[in-house]
């Protein structure tokens, strides 16, 4: 049995979903160590734009980036009144969290459904992406984590 | 990885280290016995120890070199220099195999029959005559081994004959080596009849020291971080509660925390002798290398610093003591020639100061090159030639620390120091420390640093500035002054430059919302802010917050990589309330004001030298030949431009030469028939504009630009040229603007008279010096005024009181007998020439000078050579009377 669920799980990947704007989105579960609504952020002067500023989260500093800035869809209309969340992840030793608008449940999926990015897709996304899933009803951009804070490199050095 | 093998390598490890200091000792002193033994043993150690744990290669190393110090030892070879250098390399090999042991856990493959070789060869020529055969009484049982002997290497039929002809030896008192590691007894065997009486005594400290991993002390010391962290936010929260039954139980805490951080913090202090372990050896090779003699010299080996800290000043102190031997000290013969010992000394210190450690590199070699530095900062363009020109050798000196100075090619033959000076700085900065250096000519050079004894905890001052928080490293604060309008602590400006009036020095200001872009920081709440004055190295500033809360402990965490590049934090930490506030790094910021900001910062003798420079009234003058040899000079602040033409370009119309420039046609003007316009290639020329329209001279060639004093000495007759002044040591000719201006359009002046008001107005001007009534008079003519001069102040006052009236005065500040201030105070005081309008010429504006001009009564200022700001002045002032009228 162990054989046949272990081929299975290789044809699958993990996603938590999140939504910024009207898109939804994906991050491998394996990269994401937690979800929190971020509190009490800390601007940084001089910082990249994308960079929404620094917060404490227990005990850390955290690096909060902003997806709404990072993927070009536009800043969030004011008196939504809706809390952003942030999902926390780690890169080499330090802790980052990304601030998108709503998190969603995990979906597991199959990898039969994922498809290379469309060669039309926003640039500003699809230098963040590793791929499009055909869901239900929508689509689901897959996020490489990497390409997110490698990108903030690259903005600072501009 | 096996524990023995561990701690085998870090004590090997040490032990060389060791070896490697006693060695270059021994050369120097090679009749010390004592520090042969200890060489001597250590290696038997390593040689004993790589046989028990089986380690072939690093013991046949250590055997050879251990042989060939043996006859050091027994005195049948004399330790020279190349014996030496070649046991030192075998040393260097062995931490090579160690490195590798370390990484791969086993012996890297290889031979080392090279070094081997070598060493024997050098041990077989040491022998001289072979020794006597020896007898021995008693029966000796024959025994075999399963290798050939290696040289030096005793039979163990000899051994087993030693051992019977040895009597018991007393035991010899040792002087117990300074650096020693707590070495395995076993490890020791060889030589215990002489270590005996030691290792008792050394096996008591040994049980009284245990090793920790350097990672356990640092996982310790981020407990306690976020310990004292915890207490803040405790001690923030009690703070808020007047009454509260934990207060007693919160101080208790608060003071164990303490007392465990400085705990903790001991546990993580090492000597600095630590870093400067390897430099005997480096200053040895290096000697070597280059032929030099050179001596080091360390005091306060044993002042304590973080390990931390100690690990980021590590490389830059090689660095600089590589520096001083390499390019700082001369050869034997130049310093014989110099008349100095033929030994160069390079001198580390530290000692402790007040929470910092200041560590100083001094060499007493040839000092820096302040005129190769000169060069090139002009070649790198870091500077202007007018600024270099009034820069002090100390503020030149700081050049080598700028970024990228020495990148160019091959600054060490060029500047004689300064090779990567600025990485030095900038790891010197990581730590928020400071260098400063002293250099004398011929005497030597000094590097003075000062850094924090830790890095993970400072006492910082919070600052609130455009609705957040920032802290402030304390160790860089000096004082704090609340700013406020019409006190005498009151922000002035000169032009844009904010500045404060501190105890009779002038501070620049930085407004914290300007520098970090944030919202606000309108001028006006800049002057209600506080100035937290802070002081970098030799540079003093005052950076201008909106609000100031208290000092706080903080736990300075690394930025994110991400924000890194951003020079003005070098940190952020939690703050007692939780929340995350960055750490200003003062150094970012006395970059961010960059240059500007010396020439008020300074508070050496560049200062008083310009200030000094300035009374004199030196100004810039280009200097250019036309026609003649003779240098001829204009002052630079007349000049619009500086041209350089196609001389092909040039047209001939009307008899006039001329030039299509900027859309429109620009006359050009020749000083006199002897000045050719040029029939091709690049003609130069000095343009001058005014009111759109341009005129230029011809010239041969533009020589320089000066800064000097103006004194015509002798007045000429020749139209055009206004008299000769001696200008860099060359009686130059100055040449009279105002005499040409005319000739290029003759209307120049006629033409402005039409167009301002009809009534002319008289103006009154005083100025001490002939050159300047020249100028100005044509100038001031030319704006449509009439002109009366005058070449001292109590002259015009004579004028005046004689019932002459003017429009408007001008006068000039510094003037022998009266000067500028005086005479308007003379004016303001008698009721007939109370109300006249005084402007005041001054080739230097100081905010003292503004103060004092608007207390005696001038209604404007104007720099003196600023055409365009007096006219305007001019028209503000007989405007103003009209209305007045």
């Amino acid at each position: 049995m162990n054989i046949h669920g272990k081929a299975a799980d290789e044809n699958f990947s993990e996603y938590v979903t999140a939504t910024v704007g009207d898109q939804l989105f994906g991050l491998p579960i394996l990269r994401v160590q937690d979800v929190f609504v971020p509190d009490r952020l800390t601007r940084v002067p001089l910082a990249p734009v994308e960079v929404a500023g620094v917060l404490n989260l227990r005990g850390r500093i955290v690096t909060v980036i902003d997806m709404r800035v990072r993927l070009g869809i536009g800043k969030q209309e004011r008196e939504t009144g809706a809390q952003r969340m942030a999902i926390g992840i780690e890169s080499r030793g330090e802790s980052y969290g990304l601030l998108i608008d709503a998190v969603g449940e995990v979906l597991k999926l199959d990898g039969a459904s994922r498809e290379a990015n469309p060669v039309n897709l926003d640039p500003r996304i699809a230098r963040v992406s590793s791929g499009i899933h055909r869901l239900e009803g929508q689509l689901l951009v897959v996020i490489d984590v990497d390409r997110v804070l490698e990108m903030s490199a690259k903005a600072m050095a501009a | 990885m096996d524990d023995l093998l561990r701690e085998f390598l870090t004590e090997t490890n040490e032990s060389l280290d060791v070896v490697d200091v006693e060695l270059v000792r021994f050369e120097q002193d090679p009749n010390n016995a004592k520090i042969l033994d200890n060489i001597f043993r250590l290696v038997h150690t390593i040689k004993g120890t790589c046989g028990f744990l089986g380690l072939p290669r690093l013991e046949a190393l250590a055997h050879a070199a251990e042989t060939l110090m043996g006859k050091f030892r027994d005195g049948t070879m004399p330790a020279t220099g190349e014996a030496v250098t070649l046991i030192l390399s075998t040393i260097d090999r062995i931490k090579e195999i160690l490195d590798g042991l370390e990484r791969d856990q086993q012996e890297p493959a290889g031979a080392d029959t090279d070094l081997i070789g070598n060493l024997e060869r050098m041990f077989k020529q040491g022998i001289a005559a072979p020794a006597a055969p020896q007898h021995t009484v008693g029966l000796l049982v024959p025994q075999v081994l399963e290798r050939p002997l290696r040289p030096g290497e005793a039979s163990l039929d000899e051994l087993e004959r030693a051992f019977r002809e040895t009597k018991p030896d007393p035991v010899v008192p040792k002087v117990k080596e300074p650096v020693k590691a707590p070495d395995k007894p076993a490890a020791k065997a060889p030589d215990a009849s002489a270590d005996k009486a030691d290792d008792a005594s050394d096996s008591k400290i040994a049980h009284q020291s245990i090793r920790v991993t350097v990672d356990t002390l640092d996982y310790l010391m981020t407990m306690v971080s976020e310990l004292v962290l915890t207490r803040n936010q405790l001690l923030e929260i009690v703070r808020r509660h007047d009454e509260s039954e934990f207060k007693t139980p919160l101080q208790r805490l608060s003071n164990v925390t303490a007392e465990l951080q400085e705990g903790v913090m001991k546990t993580r202090m090492q000597p600095i002798g630590n870093a400067w372990q390897k430099m005997p050896r480096i200053i040895r090779d290096l000697a070597h290398e280059l032929g030099k003699q050179i001596e080091i010299e360390m005091q306060g080996a044993e002042t304590e610093l973080d390990r931390q800290v100690l690990d980021l000043i590590k490389d830059p102190l090689t660095h600089m003591v590589r520096n001083s031997a390499d390019h700082g000290l001369e050869t034997a013969e130049e310093r014989r020639a110099a008349g100095k010992p033929e030994k160069g000394t390079i001198r580390l210190s530290a000692y402790h100061e007040g929470g910092h450690i200041i560590i100083e590199i001094a060499d007493d070699g040839r000092g820096l090159d302040a005129e190769r530095i000169k060069a090139k900062v002009l070649a790198q363009g870091l500077a202007t030639e007018a600024e270099v020109e009034k820069m002090s050798e100390a503020q030149i000196h700081k050049f080598i620390f700028a970024p990228g100075f020495s990148t160019a090619t091959k600054v060490t033959s060029v500047s004689g120091r300064g090779v990567g000076m600025d990485v030095v700085r900038n790891n010197i900065d990581q730590i928020g420390g400071t260098i400063d250096v002293k250099s004398v000519t011929g005497v030597g050079l000094s590097f003075t640093i000062k850094i924090p004894l830790t890095l993970a905890i400072i006492s910082a001052l919070i600052v609130e500035s455009g609705g957040d928080r920032f802290a402030i490293p304390q160790l860089s604060v000096v004082e704090l002054v609340r700013a406020r309008a019409n006190t005498e602590h009151r922000i002035e400006r000169i032009k844009d430059t904010a500045v404060l009036r501190l105890r009779n020095k002038l501070l620049p200001l930085v407004g914290l919302r300007k520098l970090l872009g944030l919202e606000g920081g309108t001028e006006a709440e800049m002057d209600q802010g506080f100035i937290v004055v802070t002081q970098v190295g030799s540079q003093m500033f005052g950076i201008v917050v909106d609000g100031v809360f208290h000092t706080e402990e903080i736990v300075v965490k690394p930025m994110s990589s991400r924000l890194r590049y951003i020079s003005m934090f070098s940190g952020n930490t939690i703050l007692g309330d939780g929340s995350v506030i960055m750490i200003i790094d003062p150094n970012g910021i006395a970059q961010a004001m960059g240059s500007a900001i010396t020439p008020h910062a300074m508070h050496d003798e560049a200062a008083e030298a310009a200030r000094a420079a300035a009374s004199e009234q030196v100004m810039s003058l280009l200097v250019f030949s036309a026609g003649s040899a003779r240098p001829k000079a204009v002052p630079l602040s007349l000049i619009t431009r500086l041209e350089e033409i196609d001389a092909r370009t040039i047209e001939l119309s009307n008899g006039r030469h001329m030039v299509q420039y900027r859309g429109a046609l620009m006359p050009l003007i020749r000083m006199s028939d002897e000045v050719r316009i040029k029939g091709e290639g690049a003609q130069s020329l000095l343009v001058f504009s005014d009111g759109g329209r341009s005129m230029a001279l011809v010239v041969d060639e533009i020589v320089d630009i000066v800064e000097d004093r103006l004194d015509i000495q002798v007045a000429s007759n020749i139209p055009g040229v206004l008299g000769s002044a001696v200008i860099k040591g060359q009686a130059t000719e100055i040449i009279d603007v105002g005499h040409f201006l005319p000739l290029a359009f003759e209307d120049w002046f006629r033409r402005k008279e039409t167009t301002v008001q009809k009534k002319t107005r008289s103006v009154l001007l005083i100025d001490d010096s002939p050159f300047f009534r020249n100028m100005l008079t044509p100038v001031l003519q030319a704006a449509g005024y009439t002109v009366t001069t005058a070449g001292a102040a109590k002259e015009a006052l004579t004028l005046l009181k004689d019932g002459k009236g003017f429009d408007v005065v001008i006068t000039d500040i510094e003037m022998p007998e009266m000067d500028g201030f005086q005479f308007a105070q003379a004016l303001r005081s008698d009721p007939r020439t109370a109300k006249v309008p005084v402007i005041a010429l001054s080739s230097m504006v100081s905010a003292d000078d503004l103060e004092r001009g608007r207390q005696v009564g001038f209604h404007d200022y104007v720099a003196k050579f600023d055409r365009a700001g007096l006219i305007a002045s001019l028209k503000e002032q007989t405007a103003a009377e009209y209305r007045a009228a």
